[in-house]
């Protein structure tokens, strides 16, 4: 037993004794899953506040589920975007390509083209839709799973596969970790790779925007697994505290490697409700309802630009795949997850939609798959050209000392000499240095 | 030929403005913003109030609360917000209200500002200098005096900047602020209102009874990375920065030791240049920071010298530090390296 204070001893024999609780995921492999316990709200029922409402009057919004995609196909209720077909058409085409774009780089990974991969499977509408209810120029500061950001962007795939095979072809140098992209002309942040450290600077971002009287704003994504860290809280401090025109964006795959939800405080609350303790507007999504997604990061941009506050939304969806390459679900979760997760999957929802509205067929949607597979097996190979990681083709060596400050101090001049020299001594002549 | 350079002001002597450090620091910042729309000022109680030092006095009357404001409770959200400024393209100048309070901040500093340009090969940048009072001598205990500049000059991206007078801090500040990349510009807090000889039981002395506050106005600026020559003399090398600057002046005038004093000003990039062409003159070196000891500053400098000097050297380089334990609040003189302690390593190094 810890130590005490003596005069305290005695006295405390009679209490009764405190007991720790450590959450426990309600499945384990083996499992049979059942998610009744889950409270998923009527599809349509959630009602749409005017964007400049006052959070005070928005907790039904944070506990509830914002749903658009009923059982029946169809759009329901005040949160329904009304899009037209074609624009539709586009969401499940960047959709579907961001998946074909998982799966390839996935088995890249396998193949041992590149030491890392991160899919985001089951979570395409998360970035997809929210980034296409964005201005094209407004700033995001992404975490690592929001490639379909990049994808409805237009940023070419060449160069995601480049900067994934860290090769002679990668923009940034091969010094990232795979999936660790950025853009400035496509108004996407560096990714860290540090967890939730993007969140306050977002919020920083829309600070200056407001600063200098631009009219952009600043949207970020964080696991919510992350927001524990307290990042999370400077940013929503900050965020509340100069109105910053920011989205928070919470992607709730309930899985953080194999931490579940819980062991973020999931147990007790929502995570939309953590806008309420701090002033923000708070939404509560369907996160594999495309539709839902859109229109939720819809009305929190238009909030932002009116000037009339930030807003966090929580995406409840589910983490369909490991956490990355270098993780086995089926060690820490339970299969049958997947597969009964209640709110389904969000392309396969988006394209009964578009049948149903009588948009689509399954035929187009086939031969989508295929372009999208047919496209990202062609990139691929493009790519390739530029080398594959540990193959070589990476960029001169000099470069590993460059952009460590704008110019090159004696020190690391110093350094960079030594390491020429290294590799003149390893491979005498042979290598562009 | 050593590179350190003595920036005495040419300043006519009925146009001589005095100013303390505070004042300069107030004036420095003053002029970047007046350049500058893209300065912003921003850290606990900087604004209205004008700083717990007063180094943002007048700021936001001048600027406006957009330019110059106060921040909640949290250095991680201050660096990070920064960061995010700086991607916009704005150029931040967080105060740390100590640099005690500076480590809530470190990832952002460590991990994403130092960093951002190397991990995004150049796209995006933080220019951001980070002001923070450093250093003790002022009762503040052990959060209020800490020297964590080791800490900094560790992180590859991060530089690390440190004046001991008002000029400097005036020229070394404005050419922080307009360096693209982060620096840590950390104010020795002693010396904030006068030189500090090291004598606590002395009166002190106002920074107006020396020259070197003396700050013109409008705008100038001192490069980072090149040292100050304080004092020229041939016995040894002293190399010191911050408040330990004036404190082995002050040592060395009242022993009668003739010492090249190097005042570093920049520790990361460090003028190796100036250090390499004094000690190979003199053949001694002695080290003098305030900051704890075991891999200190101290450190590097004295493994820089050994390896670049080594058969110049007529005796071991000598490190005077603060002891390897928290400041204490009631012992602080007895922490503090004062003359005793680098009288006692100036006996020791000219010895033989």
């Amino acid at each position: 037993m810890a130590d005490r204070p003596e005069s305290g001893a005695a006295q405390g024999e009679n209490r009764p004794k405190l007991s720790l609780h450590v959450p426990e995921p309600k499945f384990r492999p083996g499992d049979t899953v059942n998610f009744s316990h889950l409270q998923i709200p009527e599809v349509g029922t959630a009602p749409r506040p005017d964007e400049t409402c006052d959070p005070k009057d928005m907790h039904e919004l944070a506990f509830g589920l914002v749903r658009v995609l009923g059982d029946d196909n169809l759009a329901h209720g005040a949160w329904d975007p009304k899009l037209d077909p074609e624009t539709l058409r586009k969401m499940l085409g960047h959709m579907a390509m961001t998946r074909a774009f998982d799966e390839r780089m996935f088995r890249g990974q396998r193949q041992g083209k590149t030491s890392f991969y991160m899919k985001c499977t089951g979570e395409e509408a998360t970035s997809v839709s929210a980034s296409m209810a964005l201005a094209a120029d407004d700033m995001v500061f992404p975490s690592y799973r929001q490639q379909g950001i990049l994808i409805q962007r237009g940023y070419p795939m060449i160069e995601m596969i480049n900067q994934i095979y860290s090769n002679k072809g990668d923009k940034l140098k091969g010094r990232q970790l795979p999936i660790m992209y950025s853009s400035r002309e496509h108004s996407f942040f560096t990714i860290s790779g540090n967890l939730a450290t993007q969140t306050p600077q977002a919020v920083g971002w829309a600070m200056a925007s407001a600063i200098k009287g631009d009219s952009r704003i600043a949207a970020t994504w964080v696991g919510e697994g992350s927001t524990a860290e307290g990042d999370f809280h400077s940013a929503c401090t900050f965020a509340t505290v100069y109105n910053a025109p920011v989205i928070l964006n919470v992607i709730n795959n309930q899985w953080a490697i194999s931490s579940f939800s819980g062991f973020a405080g999931a147990e007790r609350t929502t995570f939309a409700a953590r806008a309420l303790g701090y002033g923000l507007a708070g939404l509560r999504v369907d996160g594999n309802d495309a539709l839902a997604c859109y229109a939720a990061e819809q009305w929190a941009a238009n909030r932002a630009r009116a000037n009339a506050g930030p807003t966090l939304i929580e995406f409840f969806t589910y983490r369909a795949e490991g956490h990355s390459t270098s993780d086995d679900p089926t060690g820490y979760r339970s299969a049958q997850e997947r597969t009964e997760w209640p709110l389904g999957d969000p392309v396969t929802r988006l394209k009964d939609h578009l049948i149903a509205l009588g948009e689509w067929d399954e035929e187009r949607q086939e031969k989508m798959d295929l372009d999208a597979a047919e496209f990202v097996k062609k990139t691929t190979k493009e790519a390739e050209a530029n080398g594959i990681l540990g193959h070589g083709l990476h960029h001169p060596f000099r470069t590993m000392f460059e952009d460590v400050f704008e110019e090159l101090p004696w020190h690391l001049k110093e350094q960079s000499e030594q390491a020429i020299r290294e590799r003149e001594t390893k491979f005498p002549g042979g290598l562009d240095l | 030929m050593s590179t350190a350079v003595k920036d005495t002001p040419a300043v006519e002597a009925d146009s001589e403005r005095r100013l303390n450090m505070i004042e300069a620091i107030n004036d420095a910042l003053a002029v970047s913003m007046e350049r500058d729309p893209d300065v912003v000022v921003m850290g606990e109680d900087v604004g209205y109030f004008g700083g717990v030092f007063r180094c943002t006095a007048g700021l936001q009357e001048k600027f406006g609360k957009t330019r110059v404001f106060d921040t909640p409770i949290s250095e991680c959200g201050i660096i990070a917000v920064a960061v995010g400024m700086g991607a916009y393209g704005l150029r931040p100048v967080p105060e740390i209200q100590f640099a005690d309070y500076i480590y809530p901040g470190l990832d952002q500093l460590i991990s994403e500002a130092a960093r951002l340009r190397y991990r995004s090969a150049g796209e995006y940048i933080a220019p951001m200098t980070v002001r923070s009072p450093f250093g003790g001598g002022i009762f503040g205990g052990q959060t209020h005096s800490q020297s964590p500049e080791a800490i900094f000059t560790h992180v590859s991206g991060l530089k690390t900047v440190i004046p001991s007078t008002p000029y400097d801090a005036k020229g070394l500040l404005i050419s922080a602020i307009e360096d693209n990349d982060p620096v840590i510009f950390f104010e020795p807090k002693r010396i904030y209102n006068g030189p500090f000889s090291g004598y606590y039981d002395k009166p002190a002395q106002p920074w107006k009874r020396f020259d070197e506050s003396v700050v013109p106005e409008g705008h100038y600026t001192i490069p980072l990375g090149k040292a100050r020559r304080v004092t020229e003399g041939n016995e040894l090398t002293i190399l010191a920065y911050g408040t330990m600057v004036h404190v082995v002046e002050a040592v060395c005038r009242e022993k009668g030791v003739e010492a090249d004093i190097l005042d570093l000003r920049t520790l990361v990039p460090l003028d190796i240049e100036a250090i390499e062409a004094s000690v190979e003159r003199t053949g001694r070196c002695l080290i003098v920071h305030e900051a704890t000891r075991t891999s200190g500053f101290g450190a590097e400098l004295s493994a820089l010298v050994t390896e670049r000097c080594f058969y110049h050297l007529e005796a071991p380089v000598e490190r005077v530090t603060g002891f390897d334990t928290p400041y204490p609040h009631s012992l602080e003189w007895a922490y503090f390296p004062g003359p005793v302690r680098i009288g006692e390593a100036l006996d020791k190094i000219l010895k033989d």
